[in-house]
């Protein structure tokens, strides 16, 4: 009688598990598609198809082929960068505060980024490799500086805060050296922004995210187990200290390539954990569902951004807007009780 | 199931950065017995179950299963037959019980595996084993503290291995969930022939639920063995500094031991 039990919740909660991610897929496609169609101008699907396959069509080969498609394209890969090295992060730290771009790892890309190209003059490859070093680098630090008998999850989010705020202030102090023409591609590096998008700044991402995204599934059973403690998860087969090397190396260089290629678009990897945690009901992984959320999230808000107000907006503000009302009632949360995700 | 295996501390020391918590310790665990591990706060209990699960590296010597150095094993390999509860263990917010047993399968999945049926059956005799079959689809944040006890030791039964540490299974229950928690690692020795080893603060208790009791003091062994030889006057003076009369429990015949402290003691015995 128990095992029918059993079985008969674990159905449905795999079914609640396979509806969510199937709404999730299908939203996230449909966005991508409004994100290409939609604009000053409109072009029925046909036309986005013929231009992907290389086709050439008057006006669409260039409004679609050049401006839409790089932009949309670096939008859903940076959501899923953004959404799977968020929730890592707050999974592994057990913390929802102790995400990326809240503990300064994206600042830190962010500011070497902005120094790589405005003080150094480096090219986009080179600059995303100073950018994802800069990322490892204050990971490491705040780990070290965090670390006193083991790394308690409060500690490191202070620590953290600090070091974001240190290194905002280092992208202000380089920005400020900019010249006046570059300050469309300074805007980037203070919130975020997907404007005048390329395919040299959407490729490295693709390339990132095939290759750390595997790395990071691969962990998502033992990220999971992580959710019990470390002892549990030790005692459970989790090989403790591979298993966070794995999960920091590649959430960091998600999170670092994209910020290379569209800044610190604010508060979207702090955000989709919750979210998809939210939707997707108590004890699953949530991995997959928050990449989703995550490229939901950035597609959204940069087709509002556009289009939804009289003036156009970055992206990051409009994800600025939304998850900062989150992050006050969290740190309210937190500051009565210990919280986690 | 029933396989015995041989546990065996050799030679231990532990320590954390200066502090040496458990010096050149020799300990024998007997096979399918109940051993409870009592001493005074900070003697070193906690960081030999630890250590015994290889949560934490020796400094020397090593601990033995089957002859095999546990540090050494694959992660997977060694929990499929040595399960550790420890003392705090963390439930996912909102998590439902029958989801967080099942977690115990986890050194019995491959990465890619999907959850079998032999995954369902493991957790369903958990539940059944621990009374907890019909909270199954309740959200572990919502139970008692007792009825959270008997869960994460399902989660345990769910790993299904042959030897159970537990670290302090009983603290923060009323007596009678101490009594069942007990009751229910008894019953689970009797039928499966699991060897258990717990951490125990009360010494009463200890002395009539285990087979072999250890007694630890400024991290060695102090007395080890059956209660009824452990347990005495002079153990308890020696572990925790306390004076006491010890006497035979009159429900267990083990040894029940009675602290003097300095107030509300009859003056023919101080």
């Amino acid at each position: 009688m128990t095992l029918e039990a059993v079985a008969r919740g674990r159905g449905r909660r795999a079914l609640r598990r396979r509806t969510v991610l199937t709404v999730l897929g299908v939203l996230v496609a449909a966005l991508y598609a409004i994100n290409l169609m939609f604009g000053k101008t409109f072009y029925p699907p046909d036309d986005i198809v013929r231009v992907i396959l290389g086709e050439r069509v008057p006006g669409a080969t260039f409004t679609v082929g050049t401006l839409r498609l790089p932009r949309a394209t670096l939008a859903l890969l940076a959501g899923v960068c953004f959404g799977l090295g968020g929730v890592t992060f707050q999974t592994m730290l057990r913390n929802p505060l102790a995400s990326p771009d809240i503990i300064g790892i994206s600042s830190g890309a962010s500011a070497a980024a902005a120094f790589a190209i405005v003080t150094l003059g480096l090219s986009e490859s080179a600059t995303s490799a100073f950018a994802i070093a800069a990322g490892l680098g204050v990971a490491l630090i705040i780990y070290l500086l965090s670390f006193r008998d083991g790394v308690a999850g409060t500690r490191l989010v202070l620590i953290g805060i600090g070091m974001a705020a240190m290194l905002e202030s280092a992208t202000s102090y380089v920005l400020s050296t900019a010249s006046q023409w570059d300050l469309q591609e300074v805007l980037r590096w203070l919130t975020g922004s997907l404007n005048g998008t390329t395919w040299g700044e959407t490729v490295p991402v693709a390339i990132a995210l095939l290759l750390l995204g595997p790395l990071l599934l691969s962990q998502g059973r033992n990220l999971f187990m992580l959710q019990l403690g470390d002892d549990m998860a030790a005692a459970l087969g989790v090989r403790l200290e591979l298993t966070r090397l794995l999960l920091i190396v590649a959430a960091v260089g998600l999170i670092a390539f994209a910020t290379a290629a569209c800044g610190p678009i604010a508060f979207v990897a702090f955000l989709a954990g919750p979210i998809a945690a939210r939707i997707i009901g108590p004890g699953a992984s949530l991995l997959v569902p928050s990449a989703l959320v995550g490229a939901l999230l950035v597609l959204v808000a940069d087709f509002a951004g556009q289009y939804a107000f009289s003036i156009r907006y970055p992206v990051g503000v409009v994800t600025g807007v939304l998850g900062a009302p989150y992050l006050i009632y969290l740190l309210i949360r937190t500051n009565r009780a210990g919280g986690s995700l | 199931m029933t396989a015995e295996h041989s546990l065996q501390v050799e030679n231990l020391t532990l320590g954390y950065k200066d502090r040496v918590v458990i010096s050149e310790l020799d300990l024998p665990i007997p096979p399918g017995k109940i051993t409870a591990i009592v001493g005074a706060n900070a003697c070193g209990k906690s960081t030999l179950l630890r250590s015994m699960s290889r949560l934490l590296a020796p400094r020397t010597g090593h601990v033995l299963l089957d002859g095999r150095q546990v540090h050494r094993m694959p992660a997977k390999e060694l929990a499929r037959t040595l399960g550790l509860l420890p003392q705090s263990p963390i439930a996912p917010e909102g998590i439902t019980v029958a989801d967080l047993v099942g977690r115990g399968r986890n050194p019995h999945q491959r990465m890619l595996s999907r959850w079998s049926a032999q995954d369902d059956l493991a957790v369903a005799t958990a539940l059944d084993a621990t009374h907890t079959g019909d909270l199954a689809d309740r959200a572990v944040d919502e139970l008692s503290g007792g009825q959270r006890q008997r869960v994460w030791i399902a989660m345990a039964l769910a790993q299904q291995t042959d030897v159970l540490l537990l670290d302090e299974p009983t603290t923060f229950l009323d007596v009678s969930h101490q009594v069942e928690v007990l009751d229910l690692l008894t019953d689970l020795n009797a039928s499966r022939g699991t060897t258990i080893v717990m951490v125990l603060h009360d010494l009463n208790l200890a002395a009539r639920y285990a087979d072999h009791l250890i007694a630890l003091a400024d991290g060695t062994v102090h007395a080890a063995g059956p209660p009824g030889d452990v347990l005495t006057e002079d153990c308890v003076r020696a572990v925790f500094g306390l004076d006491s009369r010890v006497i035979e429990d009159p429900t267990s015949g083990k040894p029940l031991m009675l602290p003097l402290g300095r107030h509300h003691v009859s003056s023919t015995l101080t």
